[in-house]
């Protein structure tokens, strides 16, 4: 499916080599197809928000560019390398250069918040305790966190369990951040802390953030490029301005939050409500 | 998706083979995490210690007490000991052990694998570029391989105790009797049976507890969240026990099995002489060695 809007991202992009390349992806789970030759790149340094409806193949696409699914078909290559869970050496070695911030956090439940922090560092590198622990204390003052250091995941609230993710996601100063759903559950005053982190990571440190979000407001704050998916496929990829102004009435109705309308079929209507039931 | 009736299993077949296949590299260099060794040794074994001594002993009694009961009526009480000592170690330990460990750790590591599965610990972990069959599972198979000979020892050392406070406290066998019948009829490959034993079901354990809960979402039945982890737990518990059972009777058809005699899977006759069936402690086996 082609994109209708294919407009360059914000700031235009230094390196035309992209950062995250997406050539022909079809993905899917359990037998089903849920994504079919989707392309996308994400150049460096920007803020690149994929959004779709529920069930629209986001997270799908999200754990494709992760290497933590088996493609059905198509080539996805992340800072030059190839993404394949079938090459665990390589894959190991290119997920040191990236963080991932989950949903929920996804933190080491046996573990306290700062533990969480600190692994990556006590993993790969050889640096001693104390430097360890000053610079998790430093991500967690980032994250307005340092009161939570001692506490373990089952006592932090939903929006400090993403700041606590998002602590950890980044200890290793990553080149690329993935981020699944920031806003999702967070009221918008916590939401608003996050998409300024967001924007100071990706200024102050020079990072390329991917963003997977259905939080329309909060991609339309931070993120340079915004793609749609949906149908199988990518529906649209551009600035928010590109793609408000497009043909296609069901993004512009994403965009403005409209409902889709859906003529009802009285009989079909039926049938669905009385399938599988006898008379 | 296709395939006949025997691709589910044989498909599950393949998953656990190739688990351990990645697995094992991780195995053969346990100095990369001997923190979460030693944190694995703890749970699974320092532990296990009370419930494992507490059922070693009442074995032990038990055994001592059945036995006692029968040798009398063939005036053969002299036997106690070696009777109590051979049933401990060849056959009651390792196999009363494993079943407890799986009860007891099995269940629990399954259950961590799950949820850790279920909330994406597992994909965190190889997004943060950690191998969790390194830093997840290779800790849990080390010391559950060490942990389980060591239980099985005391088992039996508890369980002896437990059959000599029967024989010797309370039916006034001579502790000499009890000691030395038990000396004279252990041999060495009787323990050997047991080591066997122990570091067989040990690893039967690990991998069918760990792999469940870590391969939970790749089951025939994908599971998810709560409901899918008590399943599986169980699952794994159910799995455990019937494979060490299983290989219960395997080891000790193929450690018992004489020299240039049948195999122990051959049916026997009522007339063969191989159908003597009575242990080298009974006077009356005439093909004892």
């Amino acid at each position: 499916m082609k994109p209708d809007a294919n407009a360059p991202p914000g700031p235009a992009p230094a390196d035309p080599r992209p950062v995250l390349s997406v050539r022909g992806l079809s993905a899917g789970y359990g037998g089903r197809q849920v994504l079919e030759n989707v392309d996308f790149d994400v150049h460096e340094n920007e803020i690149f928000a994929i959004m779709g409806a529920s069930g629209s193949g986001k997270t799908t696409l999200l754990r494709q560019m992760l290497g933590l699914s088996r493609p059905l078909a198509g080539e996805i290559e992340l800072l030059g390398e190839r993404v394949h869970p079938d090459e665990r050496e390589a894959l190991f070695r290119l997920r040191r250069q990236i963080g991932v911030a989950f949903q929920h956090g996804a933190l080491i439940n046996s573990m306290s918040v700062i533990e969480n922090i600190e692994l990556p560092l006590r993993q790969h590198t050889r640096l001693d305790r104390a430097t360890i622990r000053i610079m998790s204390r430093m991500k967690l003052e980032m994250m307005n966190l340092l009161g939570a250091e001692d506490y373990m995941p089952a006592e932090l609230s939903g929006g400090m369990l993403k700041r606590a993710g998002l602590a950890r996601a980044v200890i290793m100063d990553p080149r690329v951040l993935f981020f699944d759903e920031p806003s999702a559950g967070l009221d918008p005053a916590t939401a608003d802390e996050l998409d300024n982190l967001i924007l100071g990571l990706r200024d102050a440190h020079n990072m390329t953030i991917v963003i997977v979000t259905h939080a329309l407001e909060s991609a339309a704050r931070i993120a340079d490029r915004i793609m749609i998916v949906g149908d199988g496929g990518v529906r649209a990829i551009g600035t928010l301005d590109s793609l408000r102004a497009s043909d296609d009435e069901s993004i512009r109705s994403l965009l403005e939050r409209r409902t889709r309308r859906r003529e009802l079929d009285g009989e079909a209507y039926i049938e669905r409500l009385t399938a599988d039931i006898d008379a | 998706m296709s395939g006949g009736p025997l691709s589910t299993p044989v498909a599950g077949l393949g998953r656990f083979g190739l688990y351990l296949a990645l697995l094992a590299p991780h195995l053969l260099r346990p100095w990369r995490q001997p923190g979460a060794v030693l944190r694995q040794l703890h749970f699974i074994g320092a532990r296990s210690v009370t419930v494992i001594a507490v059922a070693g002993g009442f074995v032990g009694m038990v055994v001592a007490l059945q036995f006692h009961d029968t040798l009398v009526r063939f005036g053969a009480v002299g036997m106690l000991g070696a009777a109590v000592g051979l049933s401990l170690i060849r056959e009651l330990a390792p196999v009363l052990t494993a079943l407890i460990v799986i009860g007891r750790v099995g269940s629990a590591m399954c259950a961590e694998m799950g949820i850790m599965r279920s909330d994406n610990q597992v994909d965190a972990l190889e997004c943060m570029a950690i191998d969790p069959y390194g830093y997840l599972l290779a800790p849990r198979f080390i010391a559950t391989l060490i942990a389980v000979p060591l239980l099985t020892a005391l088992f039996n050392v508890v369980g002896i105790g437990g059959g000599w406070f029967v024989g010797v406290v309370m039916f006034d066998i001579s502790g000499g009797a009890y000691f030395g019948a038990m000396a004279d009829s252990v041999l060495g490959r009787d323990v050997a049976m047991d080591l066997v034993k122990a570091l067989v079901f040990a690893l039967v354990i690990v991998w069918i507890c760990t792999g469940k809960g870590f391969l939970m979402h790749l089951a025939a039945r994908p599971a998810f969240g709560a409901e899918g982890v008590s399943r599986t737990t169980t699952e794994a518990v159910v799995a455990a026990s019937i494979t060490v059972l299983f290989a219960d009777y395997i080891i000790s058809a193929l450690m018992l099995r004489q020299p240039g005699g049948k195999s122990p899977w051959e049916i026997s006759g009522p007339n063969s002489a191989s159908a003597c069936s009575c242990s080298r402690v009974s006077p009356a086996c005439s093909t004892s060695p």
